[in-house]
């Protein structure tokens, strides 16, 4: 049977991608940000995920105004990088895993999360900066990639209430799947930000910190923070981290922390970064 | 609009929500029509010529020529929406928002590097901000 494993959560800066791409990741601004994934790359390594659930949002790429799902989920063979308006990044084509992703929006559909399913769409910085956070830049990516986009451009996002919720429904989805899989379920985006407006700049070191220690030991309270929470004490694009609930809720209540990194600033983020295993 | 808009106290943040969508959805499918590169070259080679087959509003193609980011998010923008324009240019992130704070890049990113603006004073309209720049590395 199919099984999660472990969770990941980190954020997508572009600027992360970018200073990679153009080998500028020894730099002495980015060498600490790259520096937070050396542990990450080994424990990857020796894990082995054969299907990642990839939680992120799309940044006005594949979801233009003409249609926001709230939630989506990527059900074809491939993905191709998007090209963002500078060219798409150099980085292998996703591979898809079109059967498993096929189970899990069946199943939770018939959970009552209304998934919106997805056969054609390119994939941007949210969901390709992790993958190169985690893996660096191989031929080819070494795991298969079911891409969960959340609209959390449009205000309002879903609640953190309906993320960990999700997270669970996942879980469950996955664990009625009769293949041997080794799944890892990612959640991406935050920490505070704010990429607009005068207010633009803000970061948030403490309250980043205390949700992320409540989020590892107690996510129901964390689910229950309202939006307005997010926006006020995490800047506006802060309300990214709901996504983190959704990888949250689809481990066990009890999880063992392997890696925590946080590290002010990759551009005007404050990026988080933490690996959680399942215990019992 | 009936719904409690309960953001709408928070200091220099306008929050993309269902009212500006559909305030500003010419102005960002035009955005968007940029990530095609046939798209960006006509663009550049005469801006106001391409804006014109957009159906926006006159101020919203005013501070797009004027590349004046807080108006297009007044106007409806939303900043990744925005992104594809100041790609276009050859920009980013950091230097954009730089240019919506009213200080100068170096400063901003000085700022970052102290570790951002801090919050305090940051929350609600009306409270006095920290200056910008103080060091939050202190706990």
């Amino acid at each position: 049977m199919a099984r999660i494993t472990s969770g990941v959560a980190t954020s997508h800066v572009p600027a992360v991608g970018a200073a990679l791409d153009n080998g500028r990741s020894g730099e002495p601004y980015w060498k600490p940000v790259f520096a937070g994934y050396d542990f990450s790359k080994q424990w990857i390594a020796r894990q082995k995920p054969d299907v990642v659930v990839l939680v992120y949002n799309d940044h006005a790429s594949a979801f233009s105004l003409d249609i926001v799902p709230t939630f989506a989920i990527g059900c074809a063979p491939a993905f191709p990088p998007a090209d963002e308006g500078w060219g798409p990044r150099p980085v292998p084509v996703v591979e898809g895993h079109p059967e498993l992703a096929s189970h899990i929006a069946q199943s939770v559909i018939q959970q009552d999360f209304d998934l919106t399913i997805v056969h054609k769409m390119d994939v941007d910085h949210g969901l390709t900066v992790p993958m190169s956070l985690m893996f660096g830049q191989p031929e080819r990516w070494p795991v298969r990639v079911i891409p969960v986009p959340v609209n959390v451009v449009l205000f309002p996002p879903p609640s953190g209430r309906r993320c960990y919720e999700l997270g669970k429904a996942i879980r469950r989805a996955v664990d009625s799947f009769d293949q041997d899989l080794n799944v890892q379920v990612w959640g991406t985006g935050g920490m505070s930000h704010q990429l607009q407006g005068p207010r633009a700049g803000l970061i948030n070191r403490e309250w980043d910190n205390h949700w992320l220690d409540r989020l590892i030991e107690s996510p129901e309270e964390v689910a229950r923070i309202p939006h307005i929470e997010y926006l006020r004490e995490a800047g506006s694009e802060g309300v990214e981290l709901v996504m983190w609930l959704i990888m949250r809720g689809a481990l066990n209540p009890k999880v063992r922390t392997v890696h925590r990194f946080y590290h002010v600033p990759a551009s005007n983020t404050a990026l988080g970064h933490v690996i959680l295993e399942n215990m019992g | 609009m009936s719904l409690d808009k309960p953001y709408s106290d928070i200091p220099g943040t306008v929050i993309f929500d269902a009212d500006q969508a559909r305030k500003g959805y010419h102005l960002n499918q035009f955005c968007m029509s940029l990530m095609k590169a046939q798209n960006r070259s006509r663009f550049k080679r005469d801006e106001r010529a391409y804006l014109d087959e957009w159906p926006m509003s006159e101020d919203q193609k005013k501070a797009v020529l004027a590349r004046d980011y807080n108006r297009m998010i007044a106007l409806g923008g939303n900043i990744y929406f925005l992104s594809k324009l100041f790609s276009t240019d050859g920009r980013s992130f950091q230097y954009t928002a730089a240019s919506m704070t009213g200080l100068t890049q170096e400063a901003y990113a000085t700022m970052m590097l102290h570790g951002g603006r801090s919050p305090e004073g940051n929350r609600r309209v009306g409270e006095t901000p920290a200056p910008a720049g103080s060091d939050q590395k202190v706990k």
